[in-house]
């Protein structure tokens, strides 16, 4: 092994494969490392892949990666007890239209990503964990590892090792995540024969569906459930701000269990035989969370930046275009003859700014706080929704017009006009 | 309700694979006699059930299980009362889907 390479990446997640890909790709000299097994080992996802961050990177991803089924329908719902209230949007992609999500098993898919990464010639050692930096005063020059003898040194690392940043905690370039910036998900893969999932789903061979629930499953805490639809199986599972799950003491798994028995999610998950059961953090922290992303020898890519879109459930997109942006910096300049120092590297920001990235963490910078502080958007509104649809659906000879009565006052007793009022414009202010 | 629903975390575990560090513990309690609030909770907190109260309320890891979340580390104040570090490279858990 060479001591010296022009790169080195943390992790082979979607960041860290990323970087290591498009790195290469341009001809530099690529040490990429991971701790587990094999890349995928370690990564956990709900999933769903969105096809624009990978097509960004290798256009042809549909010829040979393994996607399990592409998403025509997406429903959520607001669950009350022995209820749900839904929207579903539904659409069958033209025939020629190549589509623009699709559920993926995540161990699958980043074993194929990392044979690119290896492909397109950079260096790839798994079963190797980075313990620390190494550092010349302010400037990072290189990772200790877990090796015996092994250190190793390069002119940029780029961080892409994960929520739990470690690595760059230590070498103090970003902070612990705090119990209210992060969401604690469990999730259970339910195998189930192909047919079945296409008949209990009403979709195609090639089709898939996603189901994001809010509401009485979380019991009061932030957070939301999913069933996505991979080939043969289901991706069941469940997140909550771990500040909440703190504040509660509900089990995680426990919560899981109950989930699954709801009435509305049962039927959709019976029969299926249990093959693995995870657990991951999710940053969602948001845009003011975010540590510095660059200085002298290192960039941050992925989790370990909060690059986490909660509201649209958008994360391994935002990590494949940073891990993209932060190895297409590093090109330019090694192009330019520059140095990756942090004044050059203050590039990468300024990409960052200029795409979808920033712009969508900054448009909700302030959801992670309001919806923290207000939790009745989970909770109340789910059960008055579900105790309107009822009232509104039951004939019962109650006239309509007292039935609408009847479902205003539920509200205004609930949250009382001004609160009403104020939580519209809290929404706003979250989401505008 | 609840009381209906508890599962034994174990025989959700007992699908996933693992490579045991033996005798290396990945996660330690930096204090062991120390009893805190937060430390306790983690009995509750863990989604792999990994953490025990003793009867005189310090705690007690068995990391055979655990899932590498992280979630211990953050509610502790991240390297305050324990120190965490990832297992060494190619232990710990191999998730097959992930």
């Amino acid at each position: 092994m060479a001591e010296r390479f022009d790169v080195i990446v943390v992790g082979a997640g979607p960041a860290g494969n990323a970087a290591a890909y498009t790195l290469a790709t341009a001809g530099l000299d690529v040490l990429q490392i991971e701790r587990g097994e094999y890349p995928g080992a370690k990564n956990v996802q709900g999933a769903i892949l969105y096809s624009d961050a990978l097509e960004d990177i290798i256009p042809d991803f549909r010829d040979d990666a393994p996607l399990e089924r592409h998403v025509v329908e997406q429903r959520m719902w607001m669950l009350d007890q022995r209820a749900h209230v839904a929207t579903h949007y539904r659409c069958e992609p033209e025939p020629d239209e190549a589509p623009n999500r699709y559920t993926i098993i995540r161990a699958q898919f980043d074993k194929w990503f990392h044979r690119k990464v290896k492909e397109a010639g950079a260096l790839v050692i798994c079963e190797t964990t980075v313990t620390d930096l190494i550092k010349d005063g302010d400037r990072v020059v290189g990772v200790r590892t877990d090796r015996e003898g092994g250190e190793v040194r390069a002119d940029a690392v780029i961080l892409a090792e994960g929520v739990n940043g470690l690595v760059a905690q230590r070498a103090g370039l970003a902070k612990p995540l705090k119990p209210e910036h992060a969401a604690l998900a469990v999730k259970e893969m339910h195998f189930l024969p192909s047919d079945v999932i296409e008949q209990r789903f009403n979709i195609g061979e090639e089709d898939g569906v996603v189901i994001e629930v809010a509401g009485s499953v979380t019991e009061g805490m932030l957070g939301t459930g999913f069933i996505y639809t991979n080939r043969e199986s289901l991706s069941v599972g469940l997140g909550c701000l771990v500040s909440d799950f703190q504040a509660s003491g509900v089990k995680p798994y426990d919560l899981l269990e109950r989930f699954k028995r709801h009435p509305s999610i049962r039927g959709l998950v019976a029969g299926g035989e249990v093959k693995e059961y995870a657990a991951h953090l999710i940053p969602e922290g948001g845009y003011k969370a975010m540590p510095k992303v660059f200085g002298d020898g290192w960039l941050i890519a992925g989790d370990t930046g909060q690059f986490v879109n909660s509201l649209h459930r958008e994360g391994s997109n935002l990590a494949m275009t940073t891990g993209r942006m932060a190895a297409q910096t590093l090109i330019e300049l090694r192009e330019e003859n520059k140095p990756f120092t942090a004044a050059n590297l203050a590039r990468y920001r300024k990409a960052l700014d200029g795409s979808y990235v920033m712009k969508d963490l900054k448009k909700y910078r302030h959801l992670p706080e309001i919806l923290h502080r207000n939790k009745q958007f989970v909770t109340a509104y789910p059960r008055l929704l579900a105790g309107a649809a009822d009232t509104w659906f039951r004939v019962d000879g109650v006239d309509k017009r007292s039935k609408q009565r009847q479902i205003l006052r539920s509200f205004r007793q609930t949250r009382s006009l001004p609160g009403l009022i104020g939580d519209a414009f809290k929404l706003m202010r979250a989401v505008r | 309700m609840t009381e209906a629903t508890a599962v034994k975390v174990e025989e959700k575990l007992f699908q996933n694979r693992y490579l045991v560090d033996e005798g290396r513990p990945h996660v330690c309690v930096r204090d062991p006699s120390r009893v805190s609030a937060s430390l306790q909770s983690l009995a509750t907190i863990c989604p792999a059930g990994c953490w025990a109260t003793r009867e005189d309320g310090t705690v007690e890891p068995s990391l055979d299980g655990c899932l590498e979340c992280g979630t211990c580390r953050i509610v502790t104040g991240g390297d305050v009362e324990l120190d965490w570090n990832y297992p060494r490279g190619g232990y710990g858990i191999q998730y097959k889907f992930g």
